[in-house]
């Protein structure tokens, strides 16, 4: 039989069928949309994270203090506390060739006001280098001034914070309390910037030493370094960790992360959990391939006349094997179809009232649905296929 | 142009053997107008199969126009049906979801005829089994008669040297029976070589060679001149 005859022939039988057909293409639309919508899910999770995480700075390596040992056993000096990471530490970070910035960092809740109104609000201290280092965008004045450890009392407002106290007024050259003291505020930053549960409209960023002071810690809360290359970071980590290491008596008491490591970590954890959630889905479409090998094995029985005929014209094994797989193939494929414009539709929808998520199912998964969907029909089609190109023409042909 | 040697057709029922065919030789020519009788489970339909390459004998040779079908595969002996043997069932099967121009059309298709070649010979064949007002009906709204005819238009549509039909008349009535009748014996008239089972020793007689089976054997081989089977076939109706 030649190809389109094929066609026409297998697309008449499932006419036939209507209804059992159409199910069959539904619950093969319903197994693909499902793993479609799920990859698209997870996989947008998985961008949505890392992106987050990418947006924090570009070869970023953070300096924390403290280490946590896995070693186990009675540590090696017992009842020490770590020591504080200090601004000394952290400008002599800048020896290394390997970095090219760092932002020192304290944070901490602290109420902000001006006028009658009063706020809590996060307040990150730190140095002018923080803006590039943390990719902060600025809406209006500027951010800290270089010299910003000489104590000057100027502040950066986040978007929310600077609407709250101020209205649609500009705030820049005006005065704010910050905990029981006066900043005046030199900049505010631009709308929108969020980073992983730090929303930088909420918050307040002032010079270093007069966070510090004002939330009288001795010491940082984090070093933000920036490598100089990506290449270069896992020089900068060694060097972080030697400095360190020098500067506090041989000890290394403070712990080197880099955000690629983060970022790595983040995305294989999720890369395996959208995998696993995809591996579930696909589930229902080996369910739906068993429904389609039900409906060809029902078929050929229905069937044995038509088949014993189609052998009595001259229809060789292979033509009756083509033409009961090719129509487990065109209900297989046909759900491929519908379940594609489902997943893809439904991504849309998600996407529309989760704007953070990107609509459009990936093209892989796409693939990978068609490639799953013939295989399944395949696989489930041969048996019944090879069944009925068994069937032996004079027992199909008998009369009943 | 058929040649059967000591063919042998033997089942297995549980512990039993039973054989359908026990030693038949049997040699057909070409043109001829042959019927085959017996009571049921004399081996008629089996020797049918047979002959239609539907079945394989289980020892024996089956020669057809001096080719030994019995040692061909399945694609060999499925092009030799497609080619050369053209079949009438006692129930048409005819495809119930095609129209009857698709029905007819149905071994062209299996033989990859080309499409505008398909529909030349199709109309053909409507015109001249009396279907062209039928083209695009399905088989259950069709008359039994219409249905048969149906059937034979498929069945030579390929233009087969060799018609085998098994009880075409089974499923009709009388009048329409003898229609069907009529057009086989103008197929055979063209020079087809017609082989027709069948039960009724009215229509058998009707037959210029009548080969009568029991238990497996053939039993009586009568021939008569065209004239003599004529009028035997009408004294019989």
């Amino acid at each position: 039989m030649r190809f389109g005859d094929g066609f026409v022939f297998c697309a008449q039988s499932l006419l036939k069928q209507r209804m059992r057909s159409l199910l069959i293409v539904l619950s093969m639309a319903i197994g693909t949309a499902g793993v479609v919508l799920l990859t698209w899910l997870g996989d947008s999770a998985r961008r949505y994270i890392v992106g987050q995480f990418q947006s924090l700075g570009t070869n970023l390596v953070i300096v924390l203090p403290g280490r946590n040992e896995t070693r186990g056993g009675v540590p090696f000096l017992l009842g020490e506390t770590p020591r504080d990471l200090t601004i000394a530490d952290a400008q002599a970070l800048l020896r290394s060739p390997a970095i090219a910035r760092i932002a020192p960092l304290v944070v901490g809740g602290v109420p902000i006001g001006h006028g009658g109104r009063e706020r809590d609000t996060t307040v990150l201290g730190s140095t002018r280098t923080l803006m590039p280092v943390r990719h902060l965008v600025l809406g209006s004045g500027d951010f800290l001034p270089d010299d910003a450890q000489s104590g000057e009392s100027v502040c950066v407002l986040g978007a929310t914070v600077c609407e709250e106290l101020f209205g649609p007024a500009s705030p820049l050259g005006e005065f704010v309390r910050v905990g029981n003291r006066r900043f005046r505020v030199c900049g505010v930053l631009a709308k929108g910037g969020t980073s992983i549960g730090t929303d930088l409209d909420e918050i307040v960023v002032l010079p270093l030493e007069a966070s510090m002071a004002l939330f009288d810690s001795p010491g940082l809360f984090r070093i933000l370094v920036e490598a100089r290359s990506r290449e270069a970071i896992p020089a900068a980590v060694a060097e972080c960790e030697r400095i360190l290491r020098e500067r506090h008596r041989g000890e290394l008491d403070c712990t080197v992360i880099t955000q690629d490591a983060v970022v790595s970590t983040f995305d294989s954890i999720l890369g395996a959990l959208t995998a696993a959630v995809a591996g579930i889905a696909s589930i229902a479409l080996v369910v739906a391939g068993i429904l389609i090998m039900n409906v060809m094995v029902v078929a050929v029985t229905q069937r044995k006349a038509e088949v014993g005929l189609l052998k009595a014209l001259g229809a060789e094994r292979a033509t009756i094997r083509r033409t009961f797989l090719g129509e487990a193939l065109m209900m297989s494929f046909g759900g491929c179809a519908l379940g594609l414009l489902l997943g893809e539709l439904g991504s849309r929808a998600v996407a529309h009232s989760f704007p953070a998520l990107r609509g459009g199912v990936p093209g892989w998964a796409a693939v990978a649905a068609v490639l799953v969907a013939g295989g399944s029909g395949l696989l489930f089609g041969v048996m019944p296929a090879a069944r009925a190109a068994r069937l032996d023409p004079v027992l199909a042909l008998a009369r009943r | 142009m058929i040649e059967l040697r000591a063919v042998e057709r033997v089942f297995e029922v549980g512990e039993q053997l039973v054989h359908a065919l026990h030693g038949v030789d049997l040699d057909i020519g070409r043109g001829e107008y042959v019927s085959l009788m017996g009571s049921s489970g004399s081996g008629k339909s089996t020797l049918l199969n047979v002959l239609g390459l539907l079945d394989r004998p289980t020892a024996g040779v089956y020669r057809l126009d001096g080719q030994d079908v019995t040692v061909l595969d399945d694609r060999e002996q499925a092009a030799v049906r497609r080619r050369r043997i053209g079949f009438v069932f006692q129930s048409f099967h005819l495809v119930p979801r095609l129209t009857t121009a698709q029905n007819i059309g149905l071994p062209l298709v299996l033989a990859e005829v080309r499409r505008s070649e398909r529909q030349r010979r199709v109309d053909e064949q409507l015109r001249a089994f009396g279907l062209a007002e039928r083209a695009h009906h399905l088989p259950d709204q069709l008359s039994g008669g219409q249905r048969q005819r149906c059937a034979i238009a498929r069945a030579t549509i390929t233009r087969p040297e060799l018609l085998l039909a098994d009880e075409p008349t089974g499923n009709l009535d009388r009048a329409t029976g003898e229609d069907v009748i009529a057009v086989l014996e103008g197929l055979h008239a063209q020079g087809i070589t017609l082989l027709i089972v069948t039960h009724d020793p009215g229509l058998g007689s009707r037959a210029h060679r009548q080969l009568k089976m029991a238990d497996g054997r053939l039993v009586a081989d009568t021939r008569r001149d065209r004239a003599a089977g004529a009028a035997a076939g009408k004294g019989a109706r």
